[in-house]
């Protein structure tokens, strides 16, 4: 039993559904006590959804939900009671100092006096905002308000925090100390924190487990390398590599070696494609015929490489093939540049 | 893995609904957490702090009732209704000669009743002007806090959904209370200073009565806005929406009223008038007291007139044999007691529409 509470969050056959779109699709999720977890999804793919049915802000069409062992939609108090929802773009009242808007909510969870002004005074200091405390939250930055917003999830001491698109909108500075304060949360304090966003590069910085979330199904779900492990399993390898000096000679000898699918040009660097492992025969191979490898970088290792490839095997499933998405995705990425 | 679940919730103990399930809180600002520990009842110790209903609507109503009381809303209101109170209670003063010489009693109650030199009487500035107070204080309840974001924070915390929106109707209601009751008796007290006069009890009473139901009368508005607030996205809308209700009830109704009387009961020439000024009569009453400006203005002149001894029409034959003299409070009470509940209702018919359209309502602000 003690091993089933390590789950503090689980979800089984969670389905909701809107008219004739379904948001979420037969969800089954457990997280674990104390760990960050991703929840990863392009927008539309029923991330908030999912949180506001955890909350008992949504009924679901099907299924259950429960946290900390009480039922999502039959007990929502108390589940509200361990649960700090940060929800995206939180808002305050604006004509109230930042003060002011905790202590309303410390009120909100019954507390009071002494106790609620040293909580509310600590949270302040802990997310670095003792000097814009007394300052009318009307007149606060995005990145403020989200480090408010943190102290006012953590009023109520929740044992389980969940971040709705927290990194949205906010410099870099503010990121890294928001990224830190989200770690410091897990670590430090115990807690556990969902994090859903469609930010790869942010989140990946902390959570331990991540989900992939595409169109309502949880398409994969676990750590970064067990992620990794699944893609290749049912994939190729693709290896970055760059040589000194760069000629076409060996482009011919690369590509008759066994065991290389196929090889790219790509400016000064070979895309080059594989069954298997390659590296050290090929770093030996190019040693031997005196060639410096100047650069080498196996794809795959981080979240966008794993997003990328998760999205494309759901667009194949779809029957559109794979040079399509990537097409696809290769020009959303450019319009996002230059956006 | 639905059996390990039961499993689970049967070992630890946990009854639904109880506050028993309340969990643990990590303790004092630095709260270090022992993790994994706490799966049990016994490594859970009791929680201070058990989360009740009336404790988060309590929080509500007085967070509600501060940011009504600080606004520049309020003082605006304050400013307009103190106005209005004034010029009428000036009205009232200077044809107060002429009423006195109508008629000699009940004089304290014609401070509130006449006006004079074309100023309408406190009465009817209310019954007019009131609905703004309410409107004023409702319009923006709920779609405000959806569109600022507010809202999403406030359904996340362990307070029931309803005590929100109750919250807020109590805040207004009281708000509309002080208001009501500030100038009501601000008006008598400087009408006791200027003139002289001194209140009996049954004017007294009759005032206080009047009060309540003009705080009733009010909070109708209220809620109805309220509702508005909850139907409509953008607050602008709910604005427009409530005070066109407000204009129509106000000026509209009694057209409308008169012409579908007319187009049933016509009266155009006198053979048809003959026979159907009763009905026509009756029936655009009847219509007119739909409207909550209508019931409000009859109910109070019945109130604040011991004169008036029917509310509808009185033939001549039931007159036969009436002596003529005043209503005691209780037959006043007894005559106006349907608009009271009238009233009443629309009040709560308002409220419940807009508690049931919030209840509904999806969190999501898009």
């Amino acid at each position: 039993m003690a091993e089933k509470m390590e789950h503090i969050i689980q979800t089984s056959h969670l389905t909701k559904r809107y008219g004739s779109k379904l948001a979420v699709n037969d969800l089954n999720l457990s997280i674990r006590r104390g760990e960050v977890f991703g929840l990863l999804g392009p927008n539309g793919a029923g991330k908030t959804t999912t949180i506001l049915m955890l909350l008992g802000l949504t009924e679901p069409t099907a299924g259950t939900a429960t946290i900390d062992g009480c039922d999502c939609t039959r007990n929502p108090l108390e589940v509200k009671s361990v649960v700090g929802y940060l929800p995206d773009n939180v808002g305050f009242y604006t004509d109230m100092t930042g003060r002011q808007n905790l202590r309303f909510t410390g009120r909100l969870n019954g507390m009071g006096g002494r106790e609620l002004e040293e909580r509310i005074d600590a949270l302040l200091e802990r997310v670095g905002m003792t000097e814009a405390a007394d300052r009318r939250t009307g007149t606060y930055s995005k990145g403020m308000r989200q480090r408010l917003g943190i102290a006012d999830v953590l009023i109520k001491d929740p044992e389980v925090i969940i971040m709705d698109e927290p990194t949205l909108g906010i410099d870099p500075e503010g990121m890294r100390e928001l990224l830190n304060i989200i770690r410091d949360l897990s670590v430090k304090d115990g807690r556990t924190v969902l994090i859903s966003s469609h930010q790869l590069q942010q989140i990946q910085q902390v959570c331990d487990r991540v989900g992939i979330y595409v169109e309502g199904s949880l398409i994969a779900c676990g750590t970064l390398p067990e992620l990794e492990k699944q893609i290749q399993k049912n994939g190729t390898y693709l290896l970055e590599v760059d040589v000194e000096p760069c000629d076409d000679q060996i482009l011919g000898m690369l590509a008759s070696q066994p065991g290389i699918l196929g090889i790219q040009k790509e400016g000064r660097r070979f895309m080059i494609t594989s069954k298997t492992d390659i590296r050290p025969q090929l770093t030996k191979f190019l040693g031997e015929h005196d060639y410096t490898v100047m650069h080498l970088h196996q794809r795959g290792g981080d979240l966008d490489e794993i997003y990328r490839r998760y999205f494309e095997k759901a667009g194949q499933n779809d029957g559109s093939n794979e040079s399509e998405a990537r097409r696809k995705f290769g020009r959303k990425r450019k319009a996002a540049g230059n956006g | 893995m639905n059996q390990k679940q039961e499993e689970n919730l049967a070992g630890s103990g946990r009854l639904p609904g109880t506050d028993e399930a309340y969990p643990a809180a990590k303790g004092a600002p630095g709260y270090p957490v022992s993790k994994g520990a706490s799966g049990t009842d016994e490594a859970r110790p009791a929680h201070g702090r058990h989360i009740k209903g009336s404790t988060g609507r309590n929080a509500l109503v007085r967070k509600e009732l501060a940011d009504h009381l600080r606004s520049k809303r309020f003082l605006i209101l304050l400013v307009l209704i103190g106005a209005t109170s004034f010029a009428s209670l000036y009205g009232a003063i200077s044809g107060l000669a002429d009423a006195i010489a109508a008629d000699s009693n009940f004089i304290f109650l014609k401070l509130y009743t006449t006006g004079g030199s074309s100023i309408p009487s406190f009465m009817s500035f209310i019954a007019l002007l009131g609905p703004i107070i309410g409107l004023a204080l409702g319009f923006d309840a709920v779609n405000s806090e959806r569109a600022s974001g507010t809202l999403n924070r406030l359904v996340s915390q362990p307070i029931y959904r309803d005590s929100i929106i109750v919250g807020k109707f109590l805040a207004g209601t009281a708000v509309i209370a002080i208001v009501i009751f500030t100038m009501g008796i601000a008006l008598g007290a400087i009408g006791m200073a200027v003139t002289g006069l001194v209140p009996e009890t049954e004017e007294v009473l009759r005032i206080l009565i009047f009060l309540i139901f003009t705080v009733v009368y009010i909070a109708f508005w209220l809620a109805l806005s309220i509702l508005f607030s909850v139907v409509c996205r953008h607050s602008a809308t709910s604005a427009l929406a409530s005070i066109s209700v407000w204009i129509f009830f106000a000026i509209f109704m009694s057209l409308v009223a008169s012409i579908i009387a007319n187009a049933v009961y016509p009266v155009n020439d006198q053979y048809r008038a003959m026979f159907n000024s009763l009905n026509n009569y009756t029936l655009n009453q009847n219509l007119n007291r739909i409207s909550p400006y209508y019931l409000y203005s009859e109910a109070i002149s019945t109130i604040m007139n011991p004169t008036v001894r029917s509310v509808n029409v009185v033939t001549m034959d039931q007159l036969v044999g009436a002596i003529s003299g005043y209503l005691s409070l209780g037959q006043s009470l007894l005559l106006v007691w349907p608009h009271l509940t009238g009233l009443a209702a629309l009040m709560l018919v308002a409220f419940g529409g807009s508690y049931i359209g919030f209840m509904r309502q999806e969190v999501r602000s898009n």
